[in-house]
Parts: C-alpha cells; sequence; structure tokens
C-alpha cells in the first residue's frame, strides 16, 4: 500500500508538473491569473476553514453547521448595506457597519448554536453531536429560507474599483485584492491571538487535555464557546467578502462553501491551523487551475475526488498530526 | 483544613467512593496508600470538582466546595496533580508553566515563583524551550510538580507521583515534595501505591480498599502495622 502510494504520487506530479510548465510557457498571464484567482478562492476557503479545524482541535466536532454560520454573515451584511444605502449613507461608512453586524450577529449564532446543539451532548457518543449539527445546517438555511425568501438577493457593492489598482484591474480586481489582504491581517490577527494572549494559550491547553485545563483553572466552557465565537468571526467576515466578490446571495451558499472549507481542512490536517489555511490555499489554486485548463463544469466533482483521495492516501492530511478519526 | 465527609461518588453504575472521611491540616503531608482501583485517583478528582460527589461534603476552611465547578475550586487554592502527570505536549515548558499561572495576575510574584521552581529543578531552566511532549518521564513529574506550584496553591495533591520513574528519580521527587512542604508550608495530599514510601514521607496515613478508608493513623505507625505490612509493603 505504501509503496503504492508513494508510485501513484510521484506519476500524478509528474504529469501535473509537465503541463503546469507546459502552460506557463505558452501563456504566463493567464497561468498567472489564474493562481490569482485560485488565491482568492482559497483565501475564503481559510476563513471559514479555520472554524472547522479550531471547533474539531477543541471538541472533536465537525461543526456542519458551520457554513450556516458564513451564511448568516453574509445576510446580515446583505441587510445592513441595503437599509444603509436607502438612506443614502456613505458606502465606507456602510461597509464597515456592514462587517461589524455581520461579525456580531454570526458570533451570536455561533455561540448560540453551541450552547444548544453541542453542549447539552458533551457527554454522548460522538454521532450524536455529529447529527444534532446537521440538523441545526438544516434549521438554519431553512429559517433563513423563510424569514428572508428562497430567491437570490443582490448584493450592494461594498468595495469600490480603487482608482490606483485601474493598471492592474484586468489581472485582478480590487475586491480581489481586498479579499486577499483581508485574509492575510485575519491570519496575522488570529496567530497573534492564539500564541501570545491568554484565551489563545487557553485555547492550546484545552485542545490538548481538557481535564488538566481544567485541574489549572481554566473555565472550559468559556473556551469552548470562546472557541466558537472566534470561528464565527472569521466565517463572517468570508461571507461578506464572498457576497462583495459574486454580486448575489441567497440562503444556500453556506452549504457548498461550508463542505469545500471542510474538504480545505482535511486536506490541511483537521485540528491543525497552519493546516487549515495551506490546505485551503491548495484546494482554492488547484481548483482554480482545473476549472481554467480543463472543465469548469466539474469544479465540485474535482473538489470532492480530492476529499475522497485524502481520505484514501493520508486520512490525517498534509500537516495532521494523528490519524484523523471518523466522522 | 481540607475535610471530606461521608463522600459518595459514581462513575455511571460503578460505587466508586462509598462514603469516605478524610481530614487534612494545615502544613501536614498525608498519604492516602491502597491497591490498583480502590478509589484513589477518584478521591483526587472529586476533589477537584472533576467528577463531582453524589453525595457528602467537602469543606476547604469551612466553606462548602463540593458542587463548586473546576476552576472556582482551584481559585481557592487547591491544585492537583494528576496521574501520568497530562503535561501538555506541544506546549513549551515555559509555556506548561505559564498555564499553572493562569488565574494569577501578580506579574512580579509570578516571576519569583518561576525563579523558585527553575531553582528547585534545575533541569526545567535548561529545557525552557523545549516541547513538554518530548521531556522524559521524570522531567515530566518534575514540570507537573513544578506546573501546580505556579498556582501557588494552598494544598497540593499528588497522584501516583512515583508512577513509572526510575528508583533514584522518585527518591529525588520525595525529597523535594518535602522541601515543598517545609519551606512554603504548602500541605501536600499524595495519593501512592509505593506505601512505603508514601508513609515515610507522610505525617499521617489513610489506608484505602475498594472505595472505603479502612484505616488511619500516623505514617510511622502505619508503617510498623501488621496488616499494612502484610498488604502493601510486602513484609
Amino acid at each position: 500500500m505504501r509503496w503504492i502510494s508513494i508510485g501513484l504520487g510521484l506519476a500524478v506530479t509528474g504529469v501535473i508538473g509537465f503541463f503546469a510548465v507546459r502552460e506557463l510557457l505558452i501563456d504566463p498571464l493567464y497561468f498567472f491569473e489564474l493562481f490569482l484567482g485560485g488565491l482568492t478562492r482559497g483565501s475564503i476557503y481559510a476563513l471559514i476553514a479555520l472554524g472547522y479545524t479550531m471547533v474539531y482541535g477543541i471538541i472533536q466536532l465537525i461543526n456542519f453547521a458551520h457554513g450556516e454560520i458564513y451564511m448568516i454573515g453574509a445576510m446580515t451584511a446583505l441587510i445592513v448595506a441595503s437599509v444603509l444605502g436607502l438612506w443614502g449613507w456613505n458606502t465606507a461608512v456602510i461597509a464597515i457597519l456592514a462587517f461589524v453586524f455581520a461579525i456580531v450577529y454570526s458570533c451570536a449564532y455561533g455561540f448560540t448554536v453551541e450552547k444548544i446543539a453541542y453542549k447539552p451532548l458533551r457527554h454522548a457518543p460522538r454521532l450524536s453531536a455529529l447529527i444534532s449539527a446537521i440538523g441545526m445546517s438544516l434549521f438554519l438555511q431553512n429559517y433563513v429560507m423563510l424569514a428572508q425568501t428562497p430567491e437570490y438577493l443582490p448584493f450592494r457593492t461594498l468595495i469600490p474599483d480603487f482608482h490606483f489598482w485601474e493598471p492592474y484591474a484586468h489581472i485582478i480586481t480590487s475586491v480581489e485584492l481586498t479579499i486577499i489582504i483581508t485574509t492575510v491581517i485575519v491570519m496575522i490577527l488570529l496567530g497573534i491571538l492564539i500564541k501570545f494572549t491568554r484565551i489563545g494559550k487557553a485555547m492550546r491547553a484545552t485542545a490538548q487535555d481538557k481535564v488538566m485545563a481544567a485541574l489549572l483553572g481554566i473555565n472550559v466552557n468559556n473556551v469552548i464557546s470562546a472557541t466558537f465565537v472566534v470561528g464565527s468571526a472569521t466565517a463572517a467576515i468570508g461571507g461578506v467578502l464572498i457576497a462583495c466578490h459574486v454580486g448575489q446571495i441567497n440562503f444556500f451558499i453556506g452549504f457548498l462553501a461550508g463542505l469545500k472549507a471542510f474538504i480545505a481542512a482535511v486536506l490541511g490536517g483537521i485540528g491543525s491551523i497552519p493546516g487549515a489555511v495551506l490546505g485551503s490555499l491548495v484546494l482554492g489554486i488547484s481548483e482554480s487551475y482545473f476549472t481554467g485548463y480543463f472543465w469548469s463544469e466539474y469544479e465540485d466533482v474535482f473538489a470532492f475526488s480530492i476529499l475522497v483521495l485524502i481520505l484514501i492516501f493520508r486520512p490525517s492530511g498534509i500537516l495532521g498530526k494523528h490519524d484523523a478519526q471518523k466522522v | 483544613m481540607l475535610k471530606l465527609t461521608n463522600i459518595h461518588t459514581y462513575y455511571g453504575n460503578i460505587h466508586a467512593l462509598k462514603g469516605i472521611d478524610i481530614e487534612v491540616e494545615e502544613g501536614e503531608v498525608i498519604s492516602l496508600i491502597g491497591a490498583n482501583g480502590a478509589g484513589k485517583s477518584t478521591t483526587l478528582m472529586t476533589t477537584c470538582g472533576i467528577v463531582p460527589a453524589k453525595k457528602g461534603r467537602i469543606e476547604l476552611n469551612g466553606e462548602d466546595i463540593t458542587y463548586l465547578p473546576p476552576d472556582e475550586i482551584v481559585k481557592k487554592g487547591i491544585c492537583q496533580v494528576p496521574e501520568g502527570r497530562r503535561i501538555f505536549p506541544y506546549l513549551t515548558v515555559a509555556e506548561n508553566l505559564d498555564m499553572g499561572a493562569f488565574l494569577r495576575n501578580d506579574t512580579e510574584k509570578i516571576k519569583q515563583d518561576l525563579e523558585y521552581v527553575y531553582e528547585l529543578f534545575p533541569i526545567l531552566a535548561n529545557r525552557k524551550n523545549q516541547a513538554g511532549g518530548t521531556l522524559s518521564g521524570g522531567e515530566q513529574q518534575m514540570l507537573a510538580i513544578s506546573r501546580a506550584l505556579m498556582s501557588r496553591p494552598k494544598i497540593l495533591l499528588l497522584d501516583e507521583p512515583s508512577l513509572g520513574l526510575a528508583p533514584i528519580i522518585v527518591k529525588q521527587i520525595f525529597a523535594i515534595i518535602g522541601k515543598i512542604n517545609q519551606e512554603n508550608k504548602t500541605t501536600i495530599f499524595i495519593v501512592e501505591q509505593n506505601a512505603n514510601l508514601a508513609l515515610k514521607a507522610a505525617h499521617r496515613g489513610y489506608v484505602m480498599e475498594t472505595g472505603q478508608i479502612t484505616m488511619t493513623d500516623t505514617g510511622a505507625n502505619l508503617l510498623v502495622n501488621e496488616d499494612v505490612k502484610k498488604a502493601y509493603l510486602g513484609i
């Protein structure tokens, strides 16, 4: 099995490498554009995947309602932006308020979902919590569909086309640039939070040994809540950014985005934060090349094939520490 | 200081502690000995609020702490070094020690305490930036004790400090435990299978069998007690 994996891996890498070099020589600009497109995609995946991987790291649960938190972030921003837009407020103010409201709402939802759907099941078999997560996901989708509308809604442009960027806008638009830069900033802030702050240290300790963390005076329930809140905040940022990029949203956008981010988290090694970021970028960029050079209709098939291949050949992911467990 | 009265604890349907009474006075070293599965570790976990008692009362200096959550109990000054040490494997030695001081804000005093534990166990100072999981068993035990000390406990609970360690390391660790008790006036409650060592180190001892306390006396008296000798000292 081991030799087969290595042989297959080398063969696939060789073929991909050959095509990559060939395409790069034929049309370097197109190659580079696809790379940037993939980077944008990957950034959004990373913002969502962080929530999956952090929650998994701390309570070993795949929070399938996480995609819905992302959708709620986008939805909240849409409502805030539309209302304030009607009142004729300045776009910059609207953008800031839309982000703030989206983050606050998503955090509130993430916090509540954990309290209602997962906390009572903390000591139950893991399958129960997983089913609860799927239930929560369906509930939130249908709730937003009924409370809002099943139709696609146009999203007001919050990020203008920057003047100074015009000469390069044909390669990468202002919105895409904003997505990449915002993601980098969020990652740096998150890194600081995890590495240096009190709550970040408590998160790392709790992820490694919950009982010991409690024995040192860490309130484990608060740490778990904080993890959901942080993950929801980054997902909300991702939601607003993607809505600005695509220009329309509906209640169902969280489903596929959530699954893709989940694939990215598994690809990087679920439970590992650098892994989630790496997995997202790898998935985003490879999807972009796949759709750019082969068939764009098979984009999702490609992503799910990657999931199947990882689960067969490297279940612990690229940076995973231990074997992934059954979902 | 610490008083357990008629404590009953269950794991699901298993009646692990069947009404135990233990009293620890300030400044004492107390040992609780007994065979595997007698309920020694459960006694500590119940005291710390991890496996709360079904019945009974735990008091710290007269205050009822039976049903407080674990973090509140640590705030009151009880800290446990659990069985198997439970070092955070991916945190560095310094970060592990830092976690011990999680509830404290007095930066200056934390620094002093850090120097104190590095003095107690100089090897930890050398391994400051190494991941906890890379330490040897003995070093991990030293780190676990130091980490607990960083919380400035009034009472330190030690679960099987000798487990899996070379005799020479065990000796060293027990010497330090005595030193901590004398220098800081920290009350110490040791749970041990190694009855000989534990009773020698203790002022008083308790003997536990299948969830009940069967005997209590001074450490010296228990060491010469015929029943204890036969059952636990192998003489």
